[in-house]
């Protein structure tokens, strides 16, 4: 417990009027968990002992990259004049993919202290999550961090983020996570002046899930914020969007170590277990309430995730297959904004179509099934939801290449996302190149501080996917930061271009493309292939089609010498065992048509990587 | 140096050969082959098991035939013990390395030792192979009269840039005289070329095969140059000093020389070699035919009745076996049916007509069909119930062993 603290309030019988709550906004890298973990030994709810960097952040891959997946909400006791406090702080996911989780994470809040990085000033997505917080009437506390840093320069970013909130470049607060400097003066300002939390007491209880999570040993740990009324162990509590019910098992809070209480109040944050094993029974946004006396008006804000980029994931070694279908099975208890359905691939073998939120959410799917599951994995191009209209009048729903219906096409459209970008105004032009490259339409830009520019974009999602982040990075060196969501549907001229090996379409490799870029694309997979596909017994044309329009074409010409001239001096047990080896790397071979092709070949092709062709 | 031995069972040390070993070997015609280890340079591209002076840790090329006739008495002890039917010799081949760099004496002493020990069956093949600049008329008369019946001269190439990047050290005017001797000795004659050399154009390798021709030899082989790992040439490829081998050359130069080598009456017997008048080497054909031989030398392979087995590589390590009485081989194997049926259709199928339709499985025999229609296998041949490959077939030889395989 702080020093300053001289006794705990009880969960489940503290005042509202002497609760906070709040989140961080901050970019990645700006020091959000360095902060959050300084704010815990500092009031004392974590010992110095059990301090471990960044102790909130708890998957490996969090930690490594820096970066919160999944939020969390942690009770912390703090005393101002004499009075002691709870303090809920409510970690919030920094990433663009999550913003639903974000909005709910601030719904739960009625402040949020805006983290920036003294070295770097703010990044869209910070910008975009501090609109949402405006939105959500949050008090902000603005913040800058670092400031032990050399290369920090408060005096510049403090007026750039007066300018973005209003108020005085003095009054934003200067703190060094990494030190403590300046940690204990926020937390007084979090009790001044954020608001309490307001809600009845007496009302039929409603709580806001804004997080679950899946634990392997104690099933789904639902994290909510009471808006209304109070909920106690043993009871019955019924979930809003679903009317389904279950009996709360445990109720408590963290601080951090999960700890029950006899039950939260209005006002308070913590957890709930019901013994739900799939995070899909405990839905974020939802309201829960009590069987017995149930509210009548759920909160508002609820929401069904909707997986906005699709890829389609496959084991390398085809025998992992099984292994990939139960490690998505466990992944999916824990997210529920996966979803995934088998898929077969004539290039890739047997593996799984899957729906993310977005490319952040496919990379880290990706990731934990490889290092959790230790699968090694392929993953096609990402596509986005396609509408196709037939001249009959059909409209189909594509989200995978291979579902774009033949014979004439009506009209496609594409989702459309609002892109806002963050650069140091000296990268315009190059940015601007990259956006109009990609089908981007400038709505407009603004100074953000006296030196770097706020683009805003309508943009096909699509265009975004395919490896524009890289893109704007590169150009950029590093400094550009992007955000986006979704603003709905547009037509525009969309093809499937398949690329075809001696006339048979490689699944693998058809795209939906706009027209305009259909050849670029047709001649860089020709191109590509041609390099990676070893020769054959026969020349095998590698082409580019729309339809039965052939855009592009490359040719591997036929392998004219396949013998070993030699024979060894009558070491012929060489010679065999050499004919056993070609065998059996004939046998890892795909077959498209008569043409083999060795897997790798489709990897490199997929992933761009077409240096390692190898002799024979 | 050179190429690594199989991995295969452990070999007894008193070289005993396996139960069953004799029943198979039943009928098969015998021949011996001779390993000389030792050459006065090592070629960059070369992986044989050979060694220079410097190379050679003790062990002494003087010493070496003594140390091979020791072989040849043990390995017809062996025999003996194992129960293998003795028969005559059909064939001898010294190899190497370059046996030339023995006097001519003690490769005579060793063929002596394999005539005391089996006898030579009437009209047995004898070769040795040769460097143009290892022997003289002299040396060549003495081989002839105490039984040798043929030369095969390491011709390699007529173009001196292409000898060079070879690491060979004879003067290409010198294989036409050197040829003349063995033929005035009356040996039989056959020439070694390789073609793809780093460097070798189609006209280099065309000037080669006019040199070849216009000599007029018995025999004719020609192999494709290959890069072996751990070679000179391997990393002169790699640090850029040479070019890697383009396979469409190799291919026309194969095309080319046996258009040329049909030209002038010579025939295709095997994918790499040709022989005027029906004189093709009767050694090399027992290798693929699935004769028995015995391989007496270092790092020397030796099949008998079913069993493959191998000797110690290193010379040193071969004259500690020999002397102490023990068998020099390293490892041996028992290929099972299957995998001396892969065995029989891969080495007959480069032996033009050896491997009948009528010998397949089904399933490989459904293949024939298949690769008649990609033109690897001569129609005519096939309706008449033997495999004889294309051109094409020939430069896609070891494809075509994988579908009937």
């Amino acid at each position: 417990m702080s020093p300053r603290a001289v006794q705990e309030l009880q969960p489940a019988s503290t005042d509202p009027a002497f609760i906070r709550n709040f989140c961080i906004i901050a970019h990645i890298d700006h020091g959000k968990s360095t902060l959050a973990d300084r704010m815990l030994q500092i009031t004392g709810v974590v010992s110095d002992r059990d301090m471990r960097a960044q102790y909130l952040d708890r998957m490996d891959i969090e930690r490594e990259r820096g970066i919160t997946i999944k939020s969390q909400a942690v009770r912390m006791p703090w005393a101002l004049e004499g009075q002691t406090y709870a303090l809920n702080m409510i970690d919030t996911p920094g990433h663009v993919d999550f913003t639903y989780e974000v909005s709910r994470s601030l719904a739960a809040c009625e402040g949020a202290i805006l983290l920036v990085d003294a070295a770097q000033g703010i990044e869209a997505q910070t910008l975009a999550n501090l609109y949402l917080a405006l939105d959500n009437d949050l008090k902000i506390i603005p913040v800058l961090n670092k400031i032990d840093l050399p290369a920090a320069d408060p005096d510049k970013y403090a007026e750039e983020i007066a300018g973005l909130i209003g108020g005085r470049a003095e009054d934003v607060l200067r703190v060094s996570g990494k030190t403590g400097m300046g940690v204990e003066a926020l937390l007084d300002l979090v009790v001044a002046t954020i608001p309490a939390p307001q809600g009845d007491i007496d009302a039929p209880p409603r709580a806001m899930i804004f997080d679950s999570v899946y634990d392997a040993y104690r099933g789904v740990v639902t994290y909510v914020r009471m808006i209304d009324g109070k909920l106690t162990p043993r009871e019955k509590i019924m979930m809003m969007s679903t009317k389904s019910t279950h009996e709360v098992l445990e109720i408590g809070v963290s601080s951090p170590e999960p700890t029950p209480s006899k039950g939260l109040a209005v006002g308070e944050v913590g957890y709930l277990i019901t013994g739900v094993k799939d995070v899909r029974l405990s839905k974020v946004g939802d309201t829960v309430t009590t069987f017995v006396r149930p509210a009548t008006v759920a909160l508002k804000g609820y929401s069904e995730p909707k997986p906005m980029v699709f890829s389609g994931l496959y084991p390398i070694d085809g025998s992992d297959y099984p292994n990939l279908r139960e490690a998505l099975d466990k992944l999916k208890l824990s997210d529920a904004a996966l979803v995934y359905e088998p898929e077969t691939s004539v290039a890739l073998g047997f593996g799984f179509r899957c729906g993310f939120l977005g490319l952040l959410h496919l990379e880290i799917i990706t990731e934990r099934l490889e290092r959790e599951f230790n699968l090694d994995l392929i993953a096609t191009a990402p596509s986005v939801i396609y509408e196709v209209t037939t001249d009959d009048k059909k409209t189909v729903t594509v989200t995978n290449p291979s579902e774009f219906p033949g014979g004439k096409i009506k009209s496609v459209s594409e989702p459309m996302v609002k892109a806002s970008i963050l650069a140091p105004k000296d990268y315009v032009g190059t940015i601007m190149e990259l956006c109009q490259g990609r089908r981007g339409s400038l709505d407009g830009m603004e100074y953000v501080g006296t030196d770097r520019v706020e683009l805003h974009y309508h943009m096909p999602l699509g265009e975004i996917v395919f490896d524009f982040f890289d893109h704007l990075k590169s150009r950029t060196q590093g400094y550009a930061s992007l955000d986006y969501e979704p603003i709905g549907e547009q037509e525009a001229d969309l093809v499937k271009v398949d690329i075809l090996l001696q006339g048979e379409a490689v699944d693998a490799f058809s795209a939906i493309v706009h027209r305009d870029k259909a050849y670029a694309y047709g001649v860089l997979m020709t191109e590509r292939l041609k390099k990676l596909i070893p020769r054959q017994q026969f020349d095998v044309p590698i082409q580019a089609a729309i339809g039965a329009r052939i855009i592009a074409r490359e040719s591997i010409s036929a392998i004219r010498k396949d013998v070993l001239a030699k024979c060894y001096g009558g070491d012929i047990t060489r010679k065999r065992k050499l004919l056993e080896k070609q065998k059996e790397g004939k046998k890892r071979m795909k077959m498209v048509g008569r043409v083999e092709v060795p897997q790798e070949a489709f990897i490199a092709a997929l992933s761009g990587d077409t240096e390692g062709k190898e002799k024979k | 140096m050179g190429s690594a031995l199989p991995l295969g069972d452990p070999a007894p040390l008193d070289g005993l050969l396996p139960a069953g070993t004799a029943d198979q070997s039943l009928g098969h015609p015998f021949g011996v082959y001779l390993h000389v280890p030792f050459c006065r340079v090592r070629c960059g591209y070369c992986d044989f098991n050979t060694y220079t002076s410097t190379e050679l840790r003790g062990a002494k090329q003087v010493d070496y035939a003594g140390q091979a006739v020791l072989e040849v008495h043990q390995a017809a002890h062996v025999l003996a013990a194992s129960g293998v039917e003795q028969r005559p010799v059909s064939t001898v081949f010294f190899g190497g390395g370059t046996p030339t760099l023995l006097p001519s004496s003690q490769l005579i002493e060793m063929l002596r030792s394999v005539d005391e020990a089996w006898g030579l069956a009437p009209g047995a093949e004898v070769t040795t192979e040769a460097n143009p600049d290892s022997v003289d008329a002299r040396y060549l008369t003495d081989l002839a009269a105490a039984g040798f019946t043929r030369v095969s001269f390491g011709m390699q190439s007529a173009v001196p840039h292409v000898l060079q990047t070879l690491d060979r050290t004879h003067d290409p005017e010198r294989v036409p005289q050197v040829v003349e001797w063995a033929r005035d000795a009356g040996l039989q004659v056959s020439l070694d070329l390789i073609y793809g050399t780093p460097g070798e154009s189609l006209d280099d390798w065309s000037r080669s095969l006019d040199a070849a021709l216009e000599i007029a030899p018995d025999h004719l082989s020609a192999y494709a140059l290959i890069v072996e790992q751990g070679t000179k040439l391997a990393r002169q490829i790699r640090s850029g000093v040479y070019p890697e081998p383009d396979d469409d050359l190799e291919a026309d130069m194969y095309e080319l020389a046996d258009a040329r080598f049909a030209a002038a009456g010579y025939e295709w017997y095997e994918v790499s070699n040709w022989s005027r008048g029906n004189q093709p080497s009767r050694h090399n054909l027992a290798y693929w035919q699935g004769h028995d031989w015995w391989g007496v030398g270092p790092g020397a392979h030796s099949h008998v009745g079913g069993t493959r087995w191998w000797n110690v590589k290193h010379p040193a390590a071969y004259a500690d076996r020999i002397l102490a009485g023990h068998s020099p081989a390293a490892g041996r194997e028992s290929p099972d049916a299957e995998a001396r049926e892969v065995e029989r259709i891969l080495l007959l199928a480069r032996i033009r007509g050896a491997l009948t339709t009528a010998s397949l499985a089904p399933g490989p025999r459904r293949e024939v069909a298949g690769l008649i229609a990609d033109g690897l296998v001569n129609a005519q041949a096939a309706l008449a119930g033997s495999i004889e490959l294309t051109v094409r077939g020939r430069l896609l030889a070891d494809a075509v062993v994988r579908r009937l395989t």
